[in-house]
């Protein structure tokens, strides 16, 4: 085959595989087509990339064989051994290797068409070409390091508080203008890669520092947010390599994450710089006036006065947070739910979009533990059943069920929706202690006549009360 | 390329991209909740098609420099390509629309 003849297969393969890209997302709109879905798009990239090697440009393939050998051992070690619950950290870090990939590349192909200009065969550099480049390289090395942070966090290595460092603000807005500054140097003066490694590594500091003021349950947005960036540098490092696919598929996760954490946002009534901005909720316990929490009078129940409470009921919507997932605690509720539905009790599942850390985390969990998806309703499903319901049982979420954030225009969550818990007959909150939650702030859904309090660790306690329930008759 | 006005290739690349925008903003606004994690994690698999540009790299075999750039790259990538699917499919293998699976008669244990 001619060159020109193998660039147009290759370009044809790449057409293909952007259609089954799409299609793929497609089908990833309905449980039902989704693992379809999911599998098309798998193969849409095994296209892209066996039509990638019958590239000219390509000689030596051991290099190949090597990266790809390397990436796929990790990828299929990490993909199958980690937990569901540990699924928020593994999305991002593999998100950050994309970022990272971006990174490179761009880096690589700036320094091959420097190479070029200084034997000749190309006149300059050019501009468009440069910039693009140098965005990419910019952005994923902050989504390489923001991803690492963010995994830190969720595993629990680096703090999930917010880390406030002195002039913070100061220090960003510095690194922010020496990395544009340098970027436009570089711009009318490529031939400079030391600048250019060095634009990379501010820009990964700066991804460190825009990430570790934001505290654990801000997480969902900061997922989102990075997923979103490593499809645009992968979009813009195809601008640089005038690859198609590569902007197309960089696009399209783009906007992706793009929606999502417009949706994080919305369901947290914040905007997207107050939560980049760092901070909510690290002035801790201590801030709110009025009695301290723990001195109010609220109730406290047993495993076996919260089974009587279930028991006779006719209708349960389980509420889960972050604590059902730190606490491993799905397999266990499935099981109360099983014991309930053979009483004949209506059982559903309330999700906040907030809930846990990342999108959808809670309905990953339950469908991990069989509990099948029709039984779990969104926000807006949620709110009018609750005054239907008999109890309402919290597990490990808090402040996506307090009601301060409709009734006190003084809370730092005031105007975020929530899940209107206190709206139904009776609630159980199953809690470890009174401590607050994320924000800082007290919850008077804990006070309320309604309101029961079951302490304990949330599997523990689910376990508890089944071992009752099979007691009660 | 002859018979064809060739604009300036980045335009080109431009409105693929605005299209390619478009096209995923339709798609993923219809995505339901219930799948939020798997989309994300299956879009994000999907951004390590710059895999394809690491090969290239790699493969050009241009200085050492961009060669151990390029594998780096590569490994980066496929780890995000391997594991991305992998995880994802892993995930919503677990996606069931009703009580247990092997039940054939869907409408018998859930209640209405």
């Amino acid at each position: 085959m001619s060159e020109q003849v193998t660039i147009n297969v290759i370009n044809g393969f790449y057409i293909v595989a952007a259609v089954l890209f799409i299609l793929g997302i497609k089908f990833l709109g309905s449980p039902r087509t989704a693992r379809k879905g999911n599998a098309l798009s798998a193969l849409a990239m095994l296209i892209a990339i066996s039509a990638t090697l019958i590239s000219k440009e390509i000689i030596e393939f051991e290099w190949i064989i090597l990266g790809v050998a390397i990436g796929s051992v990790i990828g299929i070690v990490l993909a199958r051994t980690v937990q569901m619950t540990a699924m928020p950290q593994m999305v991002a870090i593999f998100n950050g290797f994309g970022g990272g990939g971006s990174a490179l590349v761009a880096a690589a192909e700036f320094i091959r068409i420097n190479d070029l200009v200084s034997v000749g065969e190309l006149a300059s550099v050019p501009k468009d070409v440069a910039a693009i480049a140098i965005f990419s390289t910019v952005l994923g090395a902050l989504t390489l390091t923001g991803s690492l942070i963010a995994f830190g966090k969720l595993q629990g290595l680096v703090t999930t508080r917010p880390v406030l460092m002195p002039a913070r603000n100061i220090i960003n807005a510095l690194l922010g203008i020496a990395i544009v500054a340098i970027s436009v140097y570089l711009v009318f003066e490529p031939n400079n890669p030391e600048l250019y490694a060095l634009v990379g590594i501010l820009a990964a500091l700066f991804g460190i520092l825009l990430v570790m003021p934001i505290g654990g349950a801000d997480m969902p947005v900061v997922i989102s947010l990075l997923n979103s960036y490593s499809g645009i540098a992968a979009a813009a490092t195809g601008f640089v390599l005038e690859n198609t696919i590569l902007i197309v598929a960089g696009a399209v996760v783009g906007a992706s994450g793009l929606i999502l954490t417009r949706i994080m946002t919305k369901a947290m009534n914040r905007s997207l710089s107050n939560v980049m901005l760092g901070g909510f909720g690290a002035e801790g316990s201590s801030s709110t006036g009025g009695p301290a929490a723990g001195e109010r009078p609220y109730r406290s129940v047993t495993a076996e006065d919260t089974a009587m409470i279930l028991g006779y009921s006719q209708s349960v919507i389980f509420v889960p947070g972050y604590g059902l997932a730190v606490a491993q605690a799905q397999h266990a509720v499935k099981e109360l739910a099983g014991l309930l539905q053979e009483r004949g009790i209506s059982v559903k599942y309330a999700i906040h979009p907030v809930a846990g850390r990342m999108p959808g985390h809670m309905n990953v969990l339950l469908a991990e533990a069989d509990v099948p998806y029709d039984q779990l309703m969104d926000l807006d499903q949620s709110n009018p059943e609750f005054e239907r319901t008999d109890v309402a049982v919290v597990i490990g979420a808090n402040d996506v069920i307090n009601p301060a954030a409709r009734t006190d225009p003084e809370s730092p969550i005031y105007g975020m929706p929530i899940l209107n818990v206190d709206s139904a007959r009776q609630v159980v909150v199953l809690k470890r202690s009174m401590a607050v939650g994320f924000s800082g702030i007290d919850n008077d859904l804990f006070y309320l006549d309604n309101t029961s309090m079951y302490f304990g660790d949330a599997k523990k306690s689910v376990q508890d009360l089944v071992g009752e329930l099979r007691q009660l008759d | 390329m002859k018979g064809l006005q060739v604009a300036d290739p980045l335009l080109i690349s431009v409105l693929i991209f605005v299209i390619a925008i478009f096209v995923g903003y339709e798609l993923i606004t219809k995505v339901p909740p219930t799948l939020h994690t798997p989309l994300m994690s299956g879009s994000n698999a999907i951004s390590g098609i710059i895999v394809i540009g690491a090969i290239v790299i790699a493969g050009q075999g241009h200085s050492s420099l961009s060669i151990v750039l390029g594998v780096i790259a590569v490994a980066l990538a496929t780890v995000n390509v391997v594991g991305g699917f992998l995880v994802t499919d892993r995930m919503l293998r677990m996606f069931r629309p009703r009580e247990r699976p092997g039940s054939k008669k869907p409408d018998s244990e859930s209640p209405k």
